[in-house]
């Protein structure tokens, strides 16, 4: 996009970084008044999850609103929000990808481009995660964690264009990716060690006096992992897109387009490392849940476990 | 920001699931098993590339063994002949030298001997014809003992002089 004049800049930053506000708040195009203490609040509406979907040169859509289901208790919202939607892209856009690159590399001998690149991820993760954790039987637990690996990375990914929204920022979103790795650590373990072996390492190879202690202390060990895993990888995306709001909110308290130099050059920064972010993020819980997934599989490892 | 929606923890459960179903058999395992054939493929042949150039080292050692056996032999057999060469050329020098030394002697005796032979010979003929002449010049006044001891004193003589 290019902008001709500063009256063309100022509009499609203040259209790009506050539609949601106008959205949220209700106020009109004059944003001269806005400026202010609540300027943050409703910026950080735009990195939350929301009825409203931005769409370049199209404007708002507004999603469906679904009434909640009330199961055992629970009421549900099965609501399509902007997350939900970006979580289907992020599924969609890693579909077709995975399986152009998967394509591309059986019929040729030698990968090259796209279908390389993914090859360099794949032989990555199978290397230097799957095999120095889990072992060789960990080879068959690779679906599942390539899945997560692109799959966070993509939605990662995906909160750093224009119009974009990360849905690992969600910490619902990541809530569920946990759920998920935690019942695959819980069924590794299982399967590699036998239910018996399985309910056993509960105790802690302790004395069976301690046991009262044990075994609350393990199941509560059992429930942390994931959990750090959920915050983590929450905080760590939402993080860096609200240090690129504040940033940019900075724009609107000064109204000075001298003073906008420098956040916007901060932001671009943050806005790199963030990119760096999304890989790591979407290595480390990876790698941790490898990593976990290795450490149940152990047998009889009471002695070597971490805990 | 940080209240939990259950609705979508459950898409998101739902949709990580089936992307997964979707890409363990569409994506994932021939992605994995083009990764591990080529792997397998690429070691067979570093592994036959590594053979070959064994095998390949091994015939030029043979080869280069062989060589230095022939140069060996070649060199053995010129040093042979020239010994051989060498043995037959003195022994027949050798020989040549003998038989020629062997006729020269057997030369030089011959001549030794034809040269006593005519002096005996010239001796007594001289002897002989000094004897006839005396005979003849003193005649009747000598007896014969006398004469063989004169004729001897004048050979002396002769020899003597």
């Amino acid at each position: 996009m290019f902008f001709n004049t500063p009256e063309d800049t100022l509009h499609a930053v203040h259209r790009l970084t506050t539609d949601t506000v106008r959205a949220v708040a209700g106020h009109g195009g004059d944003h001269g008044g806005e400026a202010g203490g609540n300027m943050f609040t409703e910026l950080l509406h735009h990195v939350g999850d929301s009825h409203v979907l931005q769409l370049p040169f199209l404007g708002q859509v507004q999603l469906p609103m679904l009434p909640p289901v009330h199961i055992a208790g629970l009421t549900i919202d099965f609501s399509i929000t902007k997350h939900v939607v970006f979580l289907w892209v992020a599924a969609l856009l890693l579909c077709v990808l995975a399986i152009w690159a998967a394509k591309k590399n059986r019929k040729q001998r030698i990968p090259t481009g796209f279908g390389n690149l993914v090859e360099v991820f794949v032989q990555f993760i199978r290397d230097e995660i799957v095999l120095p954790n889990m072992g060789p039987k960990g080879v068959k637990y690779m679906p599942y964690l390539l899945t997560t690996f692109f799959y966070i990375l993509l939605m990662n990914l995906l909160g750093l264009i224009p119009y974009g929204a990360s849905a690992t920022g969600n910490v619902s979103v990541t809530a569920g990716l946990a759920i998920i790795a935690f019942v695959m650590i819980q069924a590794s373990a299982i399967r590699a060690q036998g239910l018996g072996h399985y309910l056993a390492h509960l105790t802690g190879g302790v004395h069976w006096a301690l046991w009262p202690i044990m075994i609350p202390i393990e199941i509560l060990g059992m429930f942390t992992k994931p959990f750090a895993l959920c915050i983590r990888l929450f905080a760590n995306m939402t993080g860096g897109h609200t240090v690129i709001v504040s940033l940019i909110g900075l724009i609107f308290i000064f109204q000075s387009y001298v003073i906008a130099i420098g956040p916007l050059g901060f932001a671009l920064g943050i806005n790199f490392l963030e990119l760096f972010v999304a890989f790591l993020q979407a290595y480390i819980f990876t790698m941790l849940t490898s990593l976990f997934m290795g450490l149940g599989m152990q047998v009889g490892g009471h002695d070597e476990h971490a805990h | 920001m940080l209240e939990i929606n259950p609705g979508l923890i459950l898409w998101t459960i739902i949709t990580f699931i089936i992307v997964l179903a979707i890409l363990r058999a569409k994506a994932w395992k021939p992605l994995l098993q083009a990764l591990t054939e080529r792997e397998e493929k690429i070691r067979t042949a570093l592994q036959h590339a590594e053979d070959s150039q064994a095998k390949a080292q091994h015939l030029l050692d043979e080869n280069k063994r062989q060589l230095a056996k022939a140069e060996e032999e070649s060199q053995r057999i010129i040093r042979q002949g020239r010994e051989l060469g060498d043995r037959l050329k003195a022994e027949i020098v050798d020989k040549a030298n003998m038989s020629a030394r062997t006729m020269i002697d057997q030369a030089k005796d011959e001549i030794r001997r034809e040269k006593e032979d005519a002096l005996t010979q010239l001796r007594t003929e001289v002897a002989d014809l000094a004897i006839g002449v005396a005979g003849k010049i003193l005649d009747q006044n000598l007896d014969t003992a006398r004469q063989r001891q004169l004729a001897d004193s004048a050979i002396k003589e002769l020899q003597k002089s």
